[in-house]
């Protein structure tokens, strides 16, 4: 049972990092590069280390699973913030489909004053 | 079970190839950025996989030193993106 | 008081890191502990009663079942988007004023937010949070800053504010 549990889970988890991979290649901007490879290969990374709880049992090798799950979100959301700020502050535009962009206007309007 | 292991680890593996063709193919620095920072996560699922399949569980105390690395990595690449100083 | 707390919550997970329950191991975990502590004790939350409270535990619990379907939710949403041959994207930033207070929620907020569907937060200035949206669908703020934040700032309120 739990072997079958750890199977799905890894399956699951690279079926995810697959979505987000292809993500990065077909999506035409940076920003929406970032959102789709962020969510999805966060989540599938974060499914094959909690297959490790079910392979192995709240054992050392489990433990360390658990706690490297929430050290990989914090670290992946903070990067992926770090990023998007420091793509905009670099000068990319925003796509061609794009239809609104407040952080800009209000950047503006503060260098202004 | 390792039949099953191995083709997760070589699937693993070529999303990697992914993660290069769009640091190699990039338009834009951020671009190849976002490549480098999926390509570290990418590489703690390979961790996890080789260790479970060696059996040589160091292996997943590496993927959790990983992680870290690859975290300060990256907000160092963005902070010098963006044209700031690093304690701003 | 609060360098206390910080020093147990380090013990704590170094001893679940390494499951090790012998006295040298013990030592060099307090040890490290002690260092981490005085280094990275003043930038700790403040107000460490918050700590000690245990419905914020249970608002907690509540918290992560929402925020763990939200995610899938998340997912399955990317991969339609990226999967769909005409790929049906709007994108834009918009900008969500929130209501909370303390820093440490307003951090955890953005987080969540970045993980939820279609959105991911690009800035934060005093409490306006500009976010990057997939698919902007109104561009009536009352609308959509329920629709960004709404979901998780009643749990977050009540747990770390």
């Amino acid at each position: 049972m739990n072997d079958l549990i750890f199977k799905i889970l890894i399956s699951i988890g690279v079926i995810f990092n697959l979505f987000g991979c292809i993500g990065l290649i077909r999506l035409p901007d940076v920003y929406n590069r970032l959102q789709s490879a962020t969510k999805c290969v966060t989540l599938g990374t974060c499914s094959i280390l909690l297959s490790l709880v079910f392979k192995f049992g709240f054992s050392e090798i489990g433990m360390k699973g658990i706690i490297a799950i929430p050290l990989l979100f914090f670290a992946s959301t903070v990067a992926a913030h770090a990023l998007i700020k420091g793509a905009h502050f670099f000068g990319v535009k925003l796509g061609d489909q794009s239809m609104i962009d407040d952080y800009e206007k209000d950047k503006e309007k503060k260098s202004k004053k | 079970m390792n039949l099953f292991l191995n083709i997760a680890l070589y699937a693993q593996i070529a999303l990697c190839f992914f993660c290069l063709y769009r640091i190699v193919k990039g338009p834009t620095i951020p671009d190849r950025m976002v490549g480098i920072d999926i390509f570290g996560i990418l590489v703690v699922g390979i961790c996890v996989i080789i260790a479970v399949l060696t059996d040589k569980m160091f292996i997943i105390d590496i993927g959790i030193a990983w992680i870290i690395l690859s975290f300060i990595g990256t907000l160092t690449l963005a902070k010098y993106l963006g044209g700031r100083k690093l304690n701003e | 008081m609060r360098y206390i707390v910080l020093f147990f919550i380090l013990l704590i997970v170094w001893l679940v890191l390494t499951f090790d329950l012998t006295f040298p191991n013990l030592l060099v975990g307090a040890l490290a502990a002690i260092i981490t502590t005085v280094i990275f004790g003043p930038h700790f939350v403040r107000d460490v009663r918050k700590f000690f409270q245990p419905q914020r535990y249970l608002w907690l619990l509540i918290f992560l079942i929402v925020f763990v379907w939200e995610c899938l939710k998340a997912n399955f949403d990317v991969a339609y988007r990226v999967l769909h041959p005409a790929m049906p994207i709007k994108p834009g930033i918009v900008k969500v004023k929130l209501n909370l207070k303390s820093d440490i929620a307003k951090t955890i907020l953005a987080n969540a937010i970045t993980m939820t569907p279609g959105t991911i937060s690009v800035d934060l200035v005093d409490d306006i949070l500009y976010v990057h949206w997939i698919y902007v669908s109104s561009f009536d703020p009352e609308i959509y800053s329920h629709k960004v934040a709404g979901r998780f700032e009643k749990y977050i309120k009540r747990i770390f504010d």
